[in-house]
């Protein structure tokens, strides 16, 4: 909201409450944001003055991340979710409704600067949309009329710390509990655990666990942790992914929301095992509503002795927890472009090696862990690693939180042992007789029905956790559009098959959806899967063309559907060619068009 | 006691190498060229541009940021690395607007000796366009990012050579672009000096010094007289090329 203090008072409180750290500019560009709507160049200049760093970076910094506005803004600044989810809900429609309300463009200040109103990409909501981002806080499931209270508070100036709580209540959906989400867990009983059985005893227990990150790529823990408690220096690091932007996925929202002191408590187990004393969770910026409760957490278990100095009283067991904020960049859920981030700087992925194990933030040894990744350590140590590979297959030991979302009756969070069977999982949240299915994300896969008895495993089916049900009455080239521009938009740039790649990717979807494509563009959209794949700087370009392909390869007359021609004829449309030159000249009488024959 | 031999093969010729430097290092040293943009012998990897990309044992990766091992197994002089790199070279050219027949760089800038290095005949995909400013405000230097690849080389040269940082990388994705260290984003505003190293690092025509364009006629640049595999296997190590151009 507006502030009436002078800009310079604002960026020195910032400045001040970050102790003047350089590492802090994201956060300090959200608290300043907070207060006086959007960055102008006159608070970069006095941001980078006040942490004696050039300009550049905090220019470079403040147009990275979408959260962060370089030219004026509304007082309300709404972002409407624009996950393919999220727009099978009907968010398109509303978003459409909410411009109208207030005569605005996307993206621009309406009349008196009061609301801009835009697009983003998956806030984390698909069990509960359409969803919302008004200044930062979420609103899920919005209807017409929900919308229309939403335009009436703010046309009214209800500062929207001021607005009814029940709109911005979130569920957390949880439909299928196993060991994970059902176990009851006494703060401190997992950490006591591994005091006692030692650092080699718990590793012990971690190895025989056999535990796989939960992030999607699937590391061994113990292994990760080994190679960080044995790294040269002595300041180590535990990092708590929590940027949670796969669209589709939000299992880490809820463990985050209602299992907050177990994923702190495996934090501390890292640090246990790794000899880190300093830790720090990466919150998206999406979920930034669970700030206080976050917080609160950790203040208890502080008060319980379980973080801060001497950890249940055992002598150099130090180690604290600080909460960051992510300021919308999909990237930044690459390990690397989150130390960056961390930072306090643009989230650009690191040239690996080295790893963040050896060097990881500011250079020290850091291991990374996915929220539900350090959930389950605290399940092995209370329960040993033995009792945990009892569950799910040889190689994807223990149960795996699914987030289910899309054409089923009962969205929401699902707890299965590794090695479920896709068919399994459709029947549960009550979807009949689905088209396809997207498991992990705009960078998972996407299975056809013929491939429903395939089972979700590192081995088989690999996956963060989204799980994206399709129904008959949806047609894939809408799926294939929108994460073809959710890559586009989400890409770091800093790669030029990446940069390029995938805005050339989004351009020939578009021409497809359009009805302009032929085979050329099916063929071109080949290639560029090859190059993106196989020269992309990392995951992010490379896993960019994996859903796509599939859906090209696998429901292939869906596209051709859209296609002008299945030969090779251009696609060049000289009517449409000429539209540009008709908007310049104002003209659209019949001699301003081409080819009315065709 | 066997010792390990610093040896690693190129598409099948042995190279020896010191230890310590990249495939790419070891590649120029050995009198072996690999495409490269924002590598520079004076300022270390970067890999970005991904150029210099390369097969390594059955995994691809930037020859600039792949350290040299013992026993390595390299592919990059393969027509399917080629193609790749056209590729990469025709996104380049896309994304910006290049137009080499009316720019000053011509015959000595590194994206058009690779494009004619790679046999890169058109741009093949449909040009960006995009709109990129224009800064004559300094009364030396000119700065069209029209021209700009992202190779970051101006920024890393006025950071760690000039120690002034004049340049920074700005945006996400299609919208990175190149800002200046001033409050008004002029670069007649910041204290960059036609001396600097920043001025002269440019493998484009991105950043150019006023009233020298023509000084050197076209066809009598760099390029004009050998390819940059062969050029730039002379000058790679240890000269860089712009330093020829003046």
């Amino acid at each position: 909201m507006m502030s009436d203090q002078p800009m310079k008072t604002v960026v020195d409180q910032a400045l001040e409450r970050y102790g003047h750290k350089d590492t802090a500019l994201v956060q300090i560009l959200i608290a300043v944001q907070d207060e006086l709507d959007w960055l102008s160049p006159d608070t970069m200049t006095q941001i980078a003055r006040g942490l004696d760093i050039p300009r550049p970076r905090v220019e470079g910094v403040a147009n990275f991340y979408s959260f962060f506005h370089t030219e004026p803004r509304g007082r309300y600044r709404v972002l409407f979710s624009d996950n393919i989810i999220d727009q099978m809900a009907g968010s398109r429609a509303l978003y459409q409704r909410m411009l109208e309300r207030f005569g605005c463009q996307p993206d621009k200040v309406s009349k008196g600067g009061l609301v801009s109103i835009g697009l983003t990409s998956c806030t984390g909501m698909a069990d509960q949309g359409p969803a919302i981002l008004v200044n930062g806080q979420a609103i899920p499931r919005l209807t017409p009329d929900l919308l229309d209270q939403v335009c009436q508070l703010i046309s009214t100036l209800v500062p929207v710390g001021s607005w009814p709580a029940e709109l911005f209540e979130i569920d957390t959906n949880i439909r299928r509990a196993e060991v994970l989400l059902a176990l009851p867990v006494v703060p401190g009983d997992a950490l006591k655990a591994a005091v006692n059985k030692g650092v080699q005893g718990f590793f012990a227990e971690m190895e025989r666990s056999n535990l796989r990150g939960r992030g999607g790529a699937g590391f061994t823990t113990a292994v990760k942790w080994r190679a960080a408690r044995n790294a040269p220096g002595d300041q180590k690091v535990i990092i708590c992914n929590a940027d949670e932007g796969e669209p589709g996925t939000f299992k880490d929202r809820v463990l985050l929301q209602s299992y907050a002191a177990r994923v702190f408590e495996g934090m501390a187990l890292a640090a246990f095992a790794v000899g880190a004393k300093q830790g720090f969770l990466y919150l998206r910026g999406e979920y930034r509503y669970l700030v206080p409760s976050l917080q609160a957490s950790l203040d208890q278990l502080r008060a319980q002795g379980l973080l801060g100095t001497s950890i249940l009283g055992v002598e150099g067991f130090d180690f604290d927890v600080e909460i960051f904020l992510g300021a919308g960049a999909y990237v930044c859920g690459e390990e690397t472009a989150l130390i960056e981030s961390l930072e306090g700087k643009a989230g650009k992925p690191r040239i690996r090696p080295p790893f963040p194990v050896t060097h990881g933030y500011l250079g020290r040894p850091t291991a990374v862990n996915n929220v539900e990744t350090l959930c389950k350590a605290v399940e092995i140590a209370l329960r040993g690693g033995e009792i945990y590979r009892g569950t799910g297959t040889r190689q994807s030991t223990g149960t795996k939180l699914l987030s289910v979302s899309g054409d089923c009756a009962r969205p929401g969070i699902y707890e299965y042992p590794f090695g479920v069977r896709v068919a399994q999982v459709l029947e549960d949240c009550g979807a009949e007789d689905p088209l396809a299915v997207v498991v992990g994300g705009a960078s998972g896969v996407c299975l056809s029905d013929n491939e429903f008895r395939r089972r979700i495993a590192f081995e088989d089916v690999p996956t963060a956790g989204a799980f994206m049900v399709f129904g008959r009455q949806r047609d894939i080239v809408d799926v294939a559009v929108n994460f073809a521009h959710f890559f586009a938009h989400e890409s770091c740039g800093f790669c030029t098959p990446c940069r390029v790649g995938t805005a050339l990717v989004a351009a020939n979807m578009d021409k497809i959806n359009n009805g302009r494509g032929t085979r050329y563009e099916i063929n071109e959209l080949r290639d560029l899967r090859n190059v993106l794949a196989t020269t992309s700087h990392c995951g992010l370009g490379q896993m960019s063309m994996v859903a796509l392909g599939h859906m090209l390869e696998k429901f292939r007359p869906a596209f051709n559907r859209r296609l002008k021609s299945l030969e090779f004829e251009p696609g060049f449309d000289l009517d449409q060619a000429l539209a540009i030159s008709r908007r310049i000249t104002g003209r659209d009488d019949e001699a301003a068009h081409l080819g009315a024959e065709t | 006691m066997t010792t390990i031999e610093n040896i690693l093969m190129i598409d099948g010729v042995p190279v020896s190498f010191e230890p310590g430097q990249s495939v790419l290092e070891a590649a120029l040293a050995n009198g072996i060229f690999i495409p490269h943009l924002c590598w520079h012998p004076d300022f270390g990897a970067h890999g970005s541009c991904k150029l210099c990309i390369v097969i390594v044992n059955g995994r691809n990766g930037s020859a600039c940021t792949i350290k040299a091992m013992p026993g390595q197994e390299v592919f990059s002089n393969t027509p399917e690395l080629g193609e790749r790199r056209r590729t990469l070279l025709q996104m380049l050219f896309v994304e910006g607007n290049h137009f080499c027949p009316g720019c000053e760089k011509s015959g000595d800038c590194k994206l058009q000796a690779h494009a004619y290095e790679e046999e890169m005949l058109n741009p093949h995909f449909n040009q960006f366009y995009p709109n990129r400013p224009l800064d004559g405000s300094h009364p030396d230097i000119l700065l069209d990012l029209n021209r700009c690849i992202m190779c970051e080389l101006c920024v890393r040269a006025s950071r760690d050579v000039d120690g002034k940082s004049v340049f920074g990388l700005s945006g996400r994705g299609r919208a990175s672009h190149i800002v200046v260290n001033s409050p008004s984003g002029k670069l007649a505003d910041t204290n960059i000096s036609v001396d600097d190293r920043a001025v002269h690092v440019c493998p484009v025509g991105a950043i150019l010094v006023k009233r020298i364009g023509f000084a050197v006629p076209i066809g009598e640049r760099t390029f004009d007289k050998a390819p940059i595999s062969e050029l730039g296997l002379d000058l790679g190590v240890a000269a860089p090329v712009e330093e020829t151009t003046e």
